[in-house]
Formats: structure tokens, C-alpha cells, sequence
């Protein structure tokens, strides 16, 4: 079963495609790490594969009605929006609206899906706070944390970690890695090759429009793509671990 | 896990109930007080029974054709404004947002304007009201064909400023060819926004466009939430925002257009209304329409009073007044923004 196909997918601006027939599917457990450098068309492939962005060729997302979309995937846009000053816990709520018929309350059941995600983005003391007086990285959580709540199989995130701590950044892949345990699936736009190395369980690399490279981490991220796509030289230590050493020469 | 505390929590869920009984107590209390202050020394006990009893006479006239439908007026114009603002700053996103910013109200009162210019006001009753919601109409047209059916909500704003400015404009050039004085006089009048002198007629002339407006506005209140975490994630989210988009302008087209229609140009209360509530709903768009609308009904039916006690004999203009009280709260409005981004 598939949670998300997409089959020649391609985004023009103008005459230049700025996703060039991308072609992937992405199944149930799956953590995977979207990766490449500014202007890769990480951003415009997420969008494009939920139908936010008029695209040519196929996503089975971007195909279904909108309601139906939103309980198949949640959407973290990399703009941390709260408009607002509401509190902690209504933000999260917000991400039970693809559930709820209009009017209706939070059920046991949205409450509880709510307050479990608070727990799990470790937001649960936060949830009477005030987002918009949180710093930053705190919002950023309680947007994950919104995600999280309108329990869809598959989330697709746009860089969820910039900007979060190294503890808040390390918490937040182990929890993407834990949904993709429990058979949910993550793809997420990733900066940090290190922690995307270290916590994905697949890597998708976009360079130019074009998916250059699709695979375990330890493929992906080989010499010659690092120095290609990225212009840096990388090596993974005996430990498994992904290190950035420096500018390709 | 240490949960919340049941008590605080309780408290401030209770709060939207609070607020809902106090401000409906509030415009009861206002709109009562609406029939009996004025010129005609009436009772208050005389004047409630006249209006309830059936009984003729010159309490129940005053009663039933000149304070009714002026109170109810009121509450109309007021709610219709506060609901707009309410509705235009949840979808804009931005607090200084009024019902004003799309260019229905200017275009509304140009309409007025022309009628009253061209002396087809003078006509039959129901000419000028029919002429402002000929211009609001014309203004949505207008809009839809800048800022396209769909799009941002930037080139909305854009559209409302050009369709606004070219509606004061045209007002301006029809004051300055305004024949003689007293036209133009009657036309600043007018634009001065008032609720005297106005009847049942039109009362039944805005009520149908304004409930319209309302029920287009209400419907917003689901996407509106979803837009406080911004356009893409609410899009994701299953809402569309083209329909709401097309909501939002008919529903402030009809709603304040009629208002604008029946009241003349009655400003700052669908910017200052939501503003002051919003802390009181705790910030979600939706809870802030209903919250808008009544206190929309309570700012404009106490400007109202204060219009008839103030200065009775020289004709105090409703706009006048909303304005007085809304520019300094518009000023402080600023002055916390300035504080909070600096």
C-alpha cells in the first residue's frame, strides 16, 4: 500500500520546471529525509505533491478531494504562522478541523488526540500558554505538535527543525522516527545531513528540479553525490554516523 | 503527567459563555435605553407600554415609527459592521483590517452620493439606499476582476485600495460640481453617516441584505480558525479558501453595503470592535464573529444614545462620533503594535 505516488511530477515557473518529472512512492513505516541544496525544489515538490501548487503528471494526493486529503496528510509549511494570540492547545486543536463536522466540539477522542500530541512534542505543561508569547523554537513544537493532532498516515513537513535547538532538534527526529515505527510515514525537508543520516530510514536528494538520488542514507549520501549536489565532502564514521568535513575543493 | 489545573481551566473555557450573556445583556440594556431617550419626554414606563399595547396616540407614534426602528437600525448597522470587521481581519490576518478595506463603503456611499447629486433620491424613498447597494455591488465586480475569484490576500487589499480611492474620487469631483450648495451640503451630511429620522422602510430595505451578509459571514468562521497558522496550512488543511474568499466579499458587499445604504458612512467600529474583544474570545477568529456583532450592536446603538444626549439640538452625526471615539483607539492600537514589533 501506498501512502503517496507520484509519477512524472513537474512544476514550471515560466518555461523552467523548477521539479522536473519526479517520479517516487512512498509506502507505510517510512521515514524519509528530503534533501538538497537552496532552491533544490524541496519546498515546491511537497507542495506540488498536495495539490497546493498546479503541477503536470501525477500525485495521488494532490488528486483526491480536499477533505479527504487532509485525513491522508498533514501539511508543516516552513512559515511558522500563528496569527493569533491564542493558546497552546488551541493551535493543536486546530488539527482535528479535517475531522470534525462544522459546529461540532472536540470529541473524547479529538481531545485525546490533542493532548497526546502535546505530550509527545513535550508541550504538555505549555498547553494554557499563550503560542504567540512562546520564543520561536517553542512554536515551532506547537506547529509540529498541530500535525500531529489531525493524525493523518502520512505527514509531510518543510524543514521542521530550523531553528530549534540541538535538544529540541534531535527530540523532534526521534519523534518522526517513532511514527515511522508505529507505520505512519514522515517525509520531511531536511538542512542537517548528519541528523537526516542518523534518523531517516530513507533519503530523497533533489538537485535542480531533478530527484537525483533516492535510497538508504549510506547510498545517498555518497562522495560523489555530497561533493555534486552539495559542493561538500562527507564521509560516515565507523560508528554510522554522517560527518560534514568541508567544502568540496 | 501532571494535567492542568481543572479550575483555571474550567475558568477560562466559561469564559466565552461570560462574555456571550454580558454582551447580550449589554445591547438589551442600550437598545432599551435607545427607546426612551429623546426629544419627546416619554416615561420609560408609558413608552414601553405604548409600544407593546396596541393604543394610538402621539407616545405611540413616537414610539413605533421614530425610536423602534431607529433602535433597531442600530443594531443592524452596528452588528453588520462589527461581524465584517471581525470576518475581514480573521481572513486578512492583520488587526488594522475594516470592513472599509475592499472599497464597499466608499463605493456604497458614491452610489448614495450620486443619487442624491442627480436628485433621483428626492424621487422616492427607497432611490438612495437602492443606488449604495447598486455601487457595493458594482465594487465587488470590480474587485473580483482585479484580485481574481482565487489569489492571495495581498492582492485584495490592493484591489480594495484602488476601488476605494477611485470611489473618493468620484465623490469628490461629484461634490465639486455639485450645483448649488445646499446639494453638497446634504451630500457631506450624509456622508457623516446618522441614524435619524430613519423609518421602517428602511429597516425592511437593508434587512434582507444584511441577514444575507450575516449568514455568508458565519460560514467563514471554521476557515478563519484555520488561517491563523497561514493560507498554505489551512489550504492542506481541506479548506478552501477560494470559497471562503467569495464569502468574505459578498458577505462584507452585503452586509455593510446595506449598511452604508440605510446609515451613511459609519467608520472605526469594524476595526475597533474586533480589537477589543479579541482578547476576550481568547484570540479565535470564529468566536469573534458573534462577539463582533454584538458588540458592533452595542458601540453603535451607545454612540447613537450619546449623539441624542450630548448635543440633542445640533445634530450630532453618528459618524462623527464613532470616529472620535475609534481614532484614539485606533492611535493606541498603533502605539502597542509599534511597541510589540519593536
Amino acid at each position: 500500500m501506498s501512502l503517496l505516488t507520484l509519477d512524472t511530477l513537474t512544476v514550471r515557473r515560466g518555461t523552467c520546471p523548477v521539479v522536473d518529472s519526479v517520479s517516487l512512492s512512498i509506502g507505510p513505516g517510512e521515514c524519509v529525509g528530503l534533501i538538497g541544496p537552496n532552491g533544490a525544489g524541496k519546498t515546491t515538490l511537497l507542495r506540488a505533491a498536495l495539490g497546493l501548487l498546479p503541477s503536470t503528471g501525477h500525485s495521488s494526493l494532490a488528486n483526491q478531494p480536499a477533505a479527504a486529503r487532509a485525513r491522508a496528510a498533514a501539511w508543516l509549511p516552513q512559515s511558522r504562522e500563528i496569527a493569533w494570540p491564542v493558546d497552546v492547545e488551541t493551535v493543536v486543536a486546530l488539527g482535528r478541523l479535517p475531522w470534525r463536522p462544522r459546529g461540532a466540539p472536540l470529541s473524547p477522542h479529538d481531545a485525546q488526540a490533542v493532548s497526546g500530541a502535546l505530550s509527545r512534542m513535550g508541550l504538555a505543561s505549555y498547553r494554557t500558554r499563550t503560542a504567540t508569547q512562546l520564543s520561536g523554537g517553542e512554536q515551532a513544537r506547537v506547529l509540529i505538535a498541530r500535525t500531529l493532532a489531525q493524525e493523518t498516515p502520512l505527514l509531510l513537513a518543510d524543514e521542521p527543525i530550523a531553528g530549534l535547538d540541538p535538544a529540541s532538534q534531535i527530540a523532534t527526529m526521534q519523534v518522526f522516527a517513532a511514527l515511522a515505527r508505529e507505520g505512519r510515514s514522515v517525509v520531511t525537508a531536511l538542512h542537517d545531513l548528519a541528523l537526516a543520516a542518523r534518523y531517516c530510514t530513507r533519503l530523497l536528494m533533489m538537485h535542480q528540479g531533478r530527484l537525483v538520488a533516492d535510497g538508504p542514507p549510506q547510498q545517498v549520501l555518497s562522495a560523489e553525490n555530497a561533493a555534486r549536489v552539495f559542493g561538500i565532502e562527507g564521509r560516515f564514521d565507523a560508528e554510522g554516523r554522517y560527518q560534514v568535513l568541508e567544502a568540496a575543493s | 503527567m501532571a494535567g492542568p489545573d481543572p479550575i483555571a481551566l474550567e475558568a477560562r473555557r466559561s469564559q466565552p459563555g461570560i462574555l456571550a450573556v454580558g454582551l447580550v445583556a449589554l445591547t438589551v440594556f442600550l437598545f432599551l435605553a435607545a427607546l426612551v431617550v429623546g426629544p419627546a419626554r416619554i416615561g420609560i414606563g408609558p413608552g414601553l407600554a405604548a409600544l407593546f399595547s396596541g393604543t394610538e396616540g402621539p407616545t405611540a407614534l413616537v414610539m413605533r415609527e421614530i425610536r423602534l426602528p431607529r433602535a433597531i437600525l442600530a443594531v443592524l448597522v452596528g452588528a453588520s459592521l462589527g461581524l465584517a470587521g471581525a470576518a475581514m481581519q480573521g481572513y486578512l490576518r492583520n488587526p488594522l483590517a475594516e470592513p472599509g478595506l475592499i472599497g464597499v463603503s466608499g463605493a456604497a456611499a458614491l452610489g448614495a452620493v450620486i443619487a442624491l447629486q442627480t436628485g433621483i433620491a428626492a424621487i422616492a424613498m427607497p432611490a438612495l439606499p437602492a443606488a449604495a447597494l447598486i455601487g457595493a455591488l458594482i465594487a465587488v465586480g470590480l474587485i473580483l476582476l482585479l484580485a481574481g475569484p482565487r489569489g492571495a490576500s495581498l492582492t485584495l487589499i490592493l484591489a480594495g485600495i484602488a476601488i476605494s480611492a477611485l470611489a473618493g474620487a468620484l465623490t469628490s469631483l461629484v461634490l465639486n460640481l455639485s450645483p448649488n450648495p445646499f446639494a453638497a451640503s446634504e451630500i457631506v451630511f450624509w456622508m457623516m453617516g446618522s441614524l435619524a429620522d430613519r423609518s421602517f422602510t428602511h429597516v425592511w430595505i437593508a434587512l434582507p441584505f444584511m441577514a444575507l451578509g450575516w449568514v455568508l459571514l458565519a460560514g467563514t468562521g471554521r476557515v478563519l480558525d484555520a488561517l491563523t497558522l497561514g493560507e498554505d496550512a489551512a489550504e492542506a488543511m481541506g479548506l478552501g479558501l477560494a470559497r471562503a474568499r467569495l464569502m468574505l466579499v459578498f458577505g462584507v458587499a452585503s452586509a455593510v453595503g446595506a449598511s452604508v445604504a440605510v446609515a451613511g458612512a459609519i467608520g472605526f467600529v469594524g476595526l475597533v470592535v474586533p480589537h477589543i474583544l479579541r482578547r476576550f474570545v481568547g484570540g479565535r477568529p470564529s468566536a469573534l464573529l458573534w462577539a463582533s456583532a454584538l458588540g458592533g450592536a452595542a458601540m453603535l446603538l451607545a454612540a447613537d444614545l450619546s449623539v441624542r444626549l450630548i448635543l440633542p439640538e445640533r445634530d450630532l452625526k453618528l459618524g462623527v462620533v464613532t470616529a472620535l471615539v475609534g481614532a484614539p483607539l485606533f492611535l493606541h492600537l498603533i502605539y502597542k503594535t509599534r511597541k510589540e514589533v519593536a
